[in-house]
C-alpha cells in the first residue's frame, strides 16, 4: 500500500473521479494485484471447468476491530466458508465496499491488509470489486460484501436431503467464541476478558474430508448468527427427523461458559465463525472424529449427537445432569436477562 | 466459575433426585419463586427426572413478566419525547399496549441497552443537553445497583439522569399468593439471590404464619433437587420450618451494605403487579428527598394507563393457578416471537421457559 495523502476517507473517495482513482490505485490495486484484477475491467473474465458453487454474504459488525480480527478478516472467511459448506474448493471472491464519510484512512488500510492476509491464507484471489462512499451517518463506519466462486470437489454430494436415520454430528472445535468475543467489546457491556473470535478459514479441512470420506459425508454447516442450536433446528426442520445431542459432548471453553453464564447467554445461540458441524455416515464416525482432530482447524473437534426418528422436526439435547430440553430455535436476538 | 462443574454434576445430583423418589409418599406442590429457578429447572430437564407426585409451580418472580404494561408504555413515551432510554435486555422485546421498546427503538428511539444502571449514569454524564432515563425493573437483587446509580447521579450533580422504577418484593407476592382461595401450594423455595441481599429475617414470619415450609434454593441442577429434597422431607415428616439451602451465597442477615443503599434511596410502598394488581407494600417507592429522580415525577406520564390484553392469562400464571400449557393461546397466537403477555417474553418467563425448553409438548 501506498500513503494516499488522506487522514479519513471523504464523499469524493466514492465519487469514480480522480480520488476514488487514487483510492483504488494505491490501496487496492497493489494490494490484491492478480491477472484478474489487473485488467481493471467492470468485470473479472475466469474459466472454471466443473460445477461451481456461489455465495454470497454482507458483513455489518460492530465494532469493527475486535480481539481475535476485524471486519475485512470476517469477510473473507466468512464467504470462503459458505462455499466450502456447498462441498467445494474456494477461487475467488469479489469485494465490495460501503463505506461512511469520515473512516480514518489508517482504519481502512488495516482493513484491506486483513483481506488481502485472509484471502492468501484461504488460497482465494480478490478478482473484481467495488467501493462506495455515503454520508456520514447513513452507514456505519464500514459495511464489505463478498461473493465467493469454488469448484465443487469431484467427490462431493453435500445435500441435506442425504441424512438417514442413525448418521452422526460431529463439530469441529469450541463453540460460541465468536459471539462471546464480540459481545465482551460492545458499549455498555464491556467485560475484562481474553475472548478471541474464532474466524477463520474452514476450507482446507473440508477438502481434507471429502478426499478421505467423498459421500459418506452428507453434510456441512457453519452455524454463525443463530448458533448451534438454531441450525441443528433448521436441519430437523428441512427433513422431518429429531436430532439428539448431548450438553456433555459439546465443546465449550471455560471462560466462554463463564462469561455466557455471567450475561445469562445461551451458548447454544452465539455467534461462531470457525466453527462447522459436519453429519456423517456412522460406519466412518471414528475415522472422521480423528481426522478432524489431527487438523489444526478441529483439534477439539467432537462427536455430539445423531439423527433419529423419535420426536421429529425436534431437537432434543441431554443436559449435564441427564434431563432432557428441546432446544428451539433463536427467537430475534438473543436478550441479556436483568438478573 | 468452579459450580459450573460441580453443581451440575451428574452423579452428586441423580444421588439426591433418587432420595427424592425414596422418600415421597404422596402429592406435594412447591413452588419455586424465582424465574431464574424456573428457568433452570426446565432448561435441565429437572420436571421429568422428579418423582410425578413432586409438582413444580413456577411463581411471580420474573421481574420483566411482573411490570405492568403501562410502564413500558410510559418508557415508550419518554423514547418518543426524546429521551436517552437505558434498559436491561430482556425488557426489550416485551410488548406495551401498541408496541415494544425495541420497535419504538426501530423508528428512532435511542434505546440502550446496558448490563448495570452506573452505565446509564456515564451516559448522562456524556450528554449533558439530553435526559437520561434507566428502565429500573426487577426484585430486590436490582435494587441496591439501581438506587447507587441515583447516588452516583446525586455525586456527580447530574441534574439529567432519573430512573423509571417498578422495583417489586418477594415475601409481600408470597403472602399474596398463599392468601388466595384457589392456592395449593406445599411448600416454597426461596429466591437465592433475593436472600443474598435481603438476609432470611423475613422469611421466618412467613414459615410460622402460614405453616409452610420454605427452603431458600440457589439455581444451579444440584442446587434446585437439594432444595426440593430439603422441602420433601419436611412435608413427609409434617414439619415447616425455615431452611437455607444457598448457605454459600445466602447469609442470616444479608448484605448489610446493600440493604443500606436501598434504604437511603426507597422505602416501602403499593406497587402494581402485573397480571396480579396492586399489593400493598410489595415493593420500593422513590423516597421524597430524592424525587427529582423519579421520572414519572419529572416527565408528567403518570396518567398513562393501559389494559392488559384479555386474551393473555398471565395473572393465573404468575400465581401458579395454570401452567402455561394450560393457556388456550399457549403456542398458538401466543409464542416467543408474537408474545401476548410478559411471560411469553423473558428467558425467565414461565411461558418461555415451557416454550423453549419443554420436551412435555407434543407438537
Amino acid at each position: 500500500m501506498e500513503p494516499t495523502g488522506f487522514e479519513t476517507i471523504n464523499l469524493g473517495h466514492g465519487s469514480g473521479g480522480e480520488l476514488t482513482r487514487n483510492l483504488l490505485d494505491k490501496v487496492i490495486f497493489n494490494t490484491f494485484s492478480n491477472p484478474f484484477l489487473d485488467q481493471k475491467h467492470d468485470g473479472a473474465i475466469v474459466e472454471i471447468n466443473s460445477k461451481i458453487a456461489i455465495s454470497t454474504d454482507s458483513f455489518v459488525i460492530t465494532p469493527i476491530f475486535f480481539k481475535g480480527g476485524n471486519i475485512g478478516e470476517l469477510a473473507v472467511n466468512g464467504t470462503v466458508n459458505d462455499v466450502a459448506m456447498c462441498g467445494a474448493i474456494p477461487k475467488y471472491l469479489s469485494l465490495a465496499f460501503i463505506i461512511e464519510e469520515g473512516l480514518k484512512m489508517e482504519e481502512f488500510e488495516r482493513i484491506v491488509a486483513s483481506v488481502k492476509k485472509a484471502a492468501d491464507e484461504s488460497g482465494v484471489l480478490i478478482i473484481t470489486g467495488d467501493t462506495k462512499v455515503v454520508e456520514r451517518g447513513k452507514g456505519d463506519k464500514i459495511f464489505i460484501n463478498t461473493t465467493g466462486f469454488g469448484q465443487v470437489h469431484p467427490k462431493a454430494n453435500i445435500s441435506v436431503h442425504n441424512i438417514k436415520t442413525g448418521d452422526k454430528i460431529l463439530v469441529n472445535g469450541f463453540i460460541a467464541q465468536h459471539g462471546m468475543a464480540i459481545m465482551s467489546e460492545r458499549e455498555g457491556l464491556e467485560f475484562e476478558s481474553d475472548l478471541v473470535s474464532d474466524t477463520t478459514n474452514l476450507n482446507f479441512l473440508v477438502k481434507d474430508l471429502l478426499d478421505a470420506f467423498g459421500e459418506k459425508i452428507k453434510l456441512f454447516r457453519d452455524p454463525t448468527r443463530g448458533g448451534l442450536g438454531t441450525v441443528l433446528h433448521e436441519i430437523a426442520n428441512d427433513i422431518s427427523k429429531g436430532v439428539f445431542v448431548k450438553e456433555s459432548a459439546i465443546p465449550l471453553e471455560k471462560q466462554v461458559a463463564a462469561a455466557c453464564e455471567m450475561l445469562g447467554l445461551d451458548p447454544m445461540y452465539v455467534a461462531n465463525e470457525g466453527v462447522f458441524l459436519v453429519v456423517v455416515d456412522p460406519s466412518v464416525e471414528t475415522e472422521v472424529l480423528a481426522l478432524m482432530r489431527n487438523h489444526k482447524r478441529g483439534t477439539n473437534a467432537a462427536l455430539i449427537g445423531e439423527f433419529t426418528n423419535e420426536h421429529p422436526n425436534k431437537v432434543v439435547m441431554e443436559s449435564l445432569i441427564g434431563g432432557k430440553r428441546i432446544v428451539s430455535p433463536l427467537v430475534g436476538e438473543q436478550l441479556p436477562r436483568i438478573c | 466459575m468452579k459450580y459450573l462443574s460441580e453443581y451440575r454434576n451428574f452423579e452428586s445430583t441423580k444421588k439426591i433426585l433418587d432420595e427424592i423418589h425414596k422418600i415421597t409418599t404422596q402429592e406435594w406442590n412447591i413452588m419455586e419463586i424465582c424465574g431464574g429457578q424456573t428457568h433452570s429447572l426446565v432448561k435441565n430437564g429437572i420436571l421429568e427426572l422428579l418423582p410425578e407426585k413432586v409438582r413444580m409451580i413456577h411463581g411471580p418472580g420474573c421481574p420483566v413478566c411482573v411490570t405492568p404494561l403501562n410502564l413500558i408504555d410510559k418508557a415508550i413515551e419518554l423514547l418518543e419525547k426524546g429521551v436517552i432510554v437505558c434498559s436491561f435486555g430482556d425488557m426489550i422485546r416485551v410488548p406495551g399496549s401498541k408496541k415494544s421498546l425495541l420497535e419504538a427503538k426501530a423508528v428512532g428511539g435511542d434505546l440502550r441497552i446496558l448490563y448495570s444502571p452506573l452505565e446509564a449514569v456515564s451516559i448522562a454524564k456524556e450528554n449533558p443537553d439530553k435526559e437520561v432515563v434507566f428502565f429500573a425493573v426487577g426484585f430486590e437483587t436490582t435494587a441496591p445497583a439501581n438506587a447507587l446509580s441515583v447516588l452516583h447521579a446525586e455525586k456527580e450533580g447530574l441534574d439529567n439522569y432519573t430512573i423509571l422504577a417498578s422495583h417489586v418484593l418477594v415475601p409481600p407476592a408470597m403472602e399474596a399468593i398463599l392468601d388466595d382461595k384457589l392456592c395449593t401450594i406445599d411448600a416454597f423455595l426461596g429466591a437465592g439471590h433475593v436472600c443474598a441481599i435481603m438476609g432470611m429475617q423475613e422469611y421466618y414470619p412467613l414459615v410460622e404464619k402460614y405453616k409452610i415450609p420454605i427452603v431458600i434454593t440457589g439455581f444451579e441442577p444440584l442446587d434446585l433437587v437439594q432444595g426440593i429434597y430439603m422441602a420433601v422431607k419436611q412435608l413427609e415428616k409434617g414439619i415447616y420450618k425455615l431452611e437455607n439451602q444457598y448457605a454459600r451465597v445466602v447469609k442470616e442477615h444479608g448484605n448489610q451494605a446493600a440493604i443500606a443503599v436501598i434504604q437511603k434511596v426507597f422505602e416501602v410502598g403499593a406497587r402494581e403487579w402485573r397480571g396480579i394488581g396492586e399489593i400493598p407494600n410489595s415493593g420500593y417507592v422513590i423516597k421524597e428527598a430524592y424525587r427529582k429522580y423519579d421520572a414519572e415525577a419529572k416527565f408528567n406520564i403518570s396518567h398513562i394507563k393501559v389494559p392488559e390484553n384479555p386474551d393473555c392469562i398471565a395473572g393465573e400464571i404468575l400465581r401458579g393457578i395454570k401452567k402455561p400449557n394450560q393457556c388456550d393461546q399457549f403456542g398458538k397466537a401466543c409464542k416467543p416471537a408474537n408474545p401476548l403477555g410478559a411471560p411469553m417474553v423473558s428467558s425467565e418467563g414461565a411461558c418461555a421457559a415451557y416454550y423453549h425448553f419443554s420436551t412435555h409438548l407434543t407438537d
